[in-house]
């Protein structure tokens, strides 16, 4: 059996695109981002009989407001399928079991592409354009035109397959780019990373100014410390070790003064 | 720097820490932007540019993943790239200080990013009848109170930092004769690489052959370390 997908204005697909991008807006303990899939899938919600007025409207936005929990960019498949459902006209508790499901699976793939991959690895590619001795700007365009061609992509990408699968949108969230593209990123951004970083130090060490070999006890000293991090993982943050050490070290050297 | 330089620091920052987490999560409150925008304002980008780098590396061990607590890089990047950039040239003291600003500012951001999100709560828990009955303009005042609340947040947060780090500058100045740039600026990149380092692991380490990619590639760091 085929089904054709009903089409979505193009002024809601654009109002439901930019209410993506502020997603979290709302972010809160209670319902987490549950609002704010209230806030994404109303401009399509407006479409049922009745419009804003009408009483599937209310009922479809206090459904689709209650607590859901997932990826901010995956989101967007929720609030493409969810939105679908309630236009079809899909069972209420079949849509709420649907919108139950979804967290997980969004979350999860969410998290290990973009999070723990994609942003690392755009992180990694902005030092790479500091250590080359890049300018500023460019250094900024490049990493925010970077990343953004990701986010934006992943938004656009997750309302339409959201929309035209409806409550049958599992099998797009098995796509290779979802399955395979956190460990080719990772593996990038990994060999990037290892390459660039010692070069960042020497950026960050003032290499003009200071004796090579000086710097290069100084490079494997730090090494030497992320091991140390490592091993004292979930015990010791980096970021906090360095706030505690420098801030011992700028009182020791304002008291010298 | 003067009140009239300060205004748009603290909108900047206003901005960024929106950026944050609410709209549009381009991540321009990545350090490595945030701060370079901070010097940028101030009249040296370039300094900024330095400053957001070292926080760069710190950043990169810290994920913004949904319900946990993180520290909130933008609004205090700004702060530290504004205090390196203000005073024109990469000294120890002032290096060493924005950074320590920097930091206990995401702290603080942190902090201040889970006050928003109760008072969001309770403001979701107060309206719970009119969103039970689907009431679409309640529904999204909530939103927008949220949206604006955070953009509040950012902007106070940065004013905040401000009034703490001008005071500091004297201490910077004092931090830099008793600290040679030629111990402060190896001592702030061994931190950030060790940070840095630890954090390409983390991430990366579980994904198969990804080991013995991060051995050879720090390897290869290490040969054009000395070569460059």
């Amino acid at each position: 059996m085929t089904t054709t997908t009903p089409p979505l204005p193009v002024r809601t697909q654009l109002s439901m695109l930019l209410r993506l991008l502020a997603i979290q807006g709302s972010w809160n303990y209670e319902t987490l981002i549950g609002t704010g899939i209230g806030f994404c899938v109303e401009p399509a919600l407006r479409l049922l009989p009745g419009g804003r007025d009408g009483e599937a409207y209310r009922a479809a936005l206090a459904r689709q407001t209650q607590y859901f929990n997932a990826h901010p960019y995956l989101a967007a498949v929720a609030v493409g399928a969810l939105g679908r459902a309630e236009l079809d006209g899909e069972p209420a508790h079949q849509i709420e079991r649907y919108r139950r499901a979804l967290c997980s699976p969004l979350g999860s793939l969410g998290d290990r592409l973009v999070w723990s991959a994609w942003l690392p690895f755009c992180s990694i590619v902005a030092l790479a354009l500091f250590a080359w001795g890049a300018a500023p700007l460019l250094i900024v365009l490049g990493f925010l035109a970077l990343y953004n061609a990701g986010h934006l992509w992943l938004l656009v990408w997750g309302l339409r397959t959201g929309w035209r699968d409806g409550l049958r949108v599992a099998p797009s969230l098995g796509t290779r780019l979802l399955r395979q593209g956190p460990t080719a990123i990772s593996r990038a951004g990994a060999a990037l990373g290892g390459l660039v970083l010692p070069v960042v130090f020497l950026r960050i060490a003032g290499g003009d100014a200071n004796d090579k070999l000086v710097l290069a006890f100084v490079l494997f000293a730090a090494l030497i410390a992320a091991a140390l991090l490592l091993r004292l993982h979930g015990r010791l943050q980096g970021w906090k070790a360095g706030l505690i050490v420098l801030s011992l070290v700028a009182i020791y050297s304002a008291v010298r003064s | 720097m003067t009140p009239a330089d300060l205004l748009p620091l603290v909108l900047l920052g206003a901005v960024i820490g929106f950026d944050t987490v609410s709209f549009p999560q381009a991540m321009l409150a990545r350090p490595i932007v945030a701060a370079t925008l901070g010097g940028a304002l101030v009249g040296s980008a370039m300094l900024g540019a330095l400053c957001g780098a070292i926080l760069e590396c710190f950043a990169l061990e810290t994920l913004p993943v949904g319900a946990s607590r993180y520290p909130e890089w933008g609004s205090a990047s700004v702060v530290g790239g504004a205090m390196v950039g203000d005073v024109h040239a990469a000294t120890a003291g002032a290096l060493i200080i924005a950074v320590i600003i920097a930091l206990a500012g995401a702290w603080l951001g942190g902090w201040s990013m889970v006050q928003l999100r109760s008072l969001n709560a309770r403001r979701v828990r107060r309206r719970q009848d009119a969103i039970a009955r689907g009431d679409g303009r309640v529904i999204r005042n909530l939103h927008l109170q949220g949206l604006l609340s955070d953009f509040v947040r950012g902007a106070a947060l940065t004013a905040v930092l401000l009034a703490i780090a001008l005071p500091l500058r004297d201490l910077s100045e004092r931090a830099s004769q008793g600290l040679t740039l030629s111990v402060g600026r190896p001592l702030l990149g061994m931190i950030a690489l060790a940070v840095a380092v630890s954090a390409v692991w983390k991430h990366f380490a579980s994904v198969p052959y990804v080991r013995p990619i991060i051995g050879f590639a720090l390897a290869a760091g290490i040969a054009w370390f000395f070569v460059a």
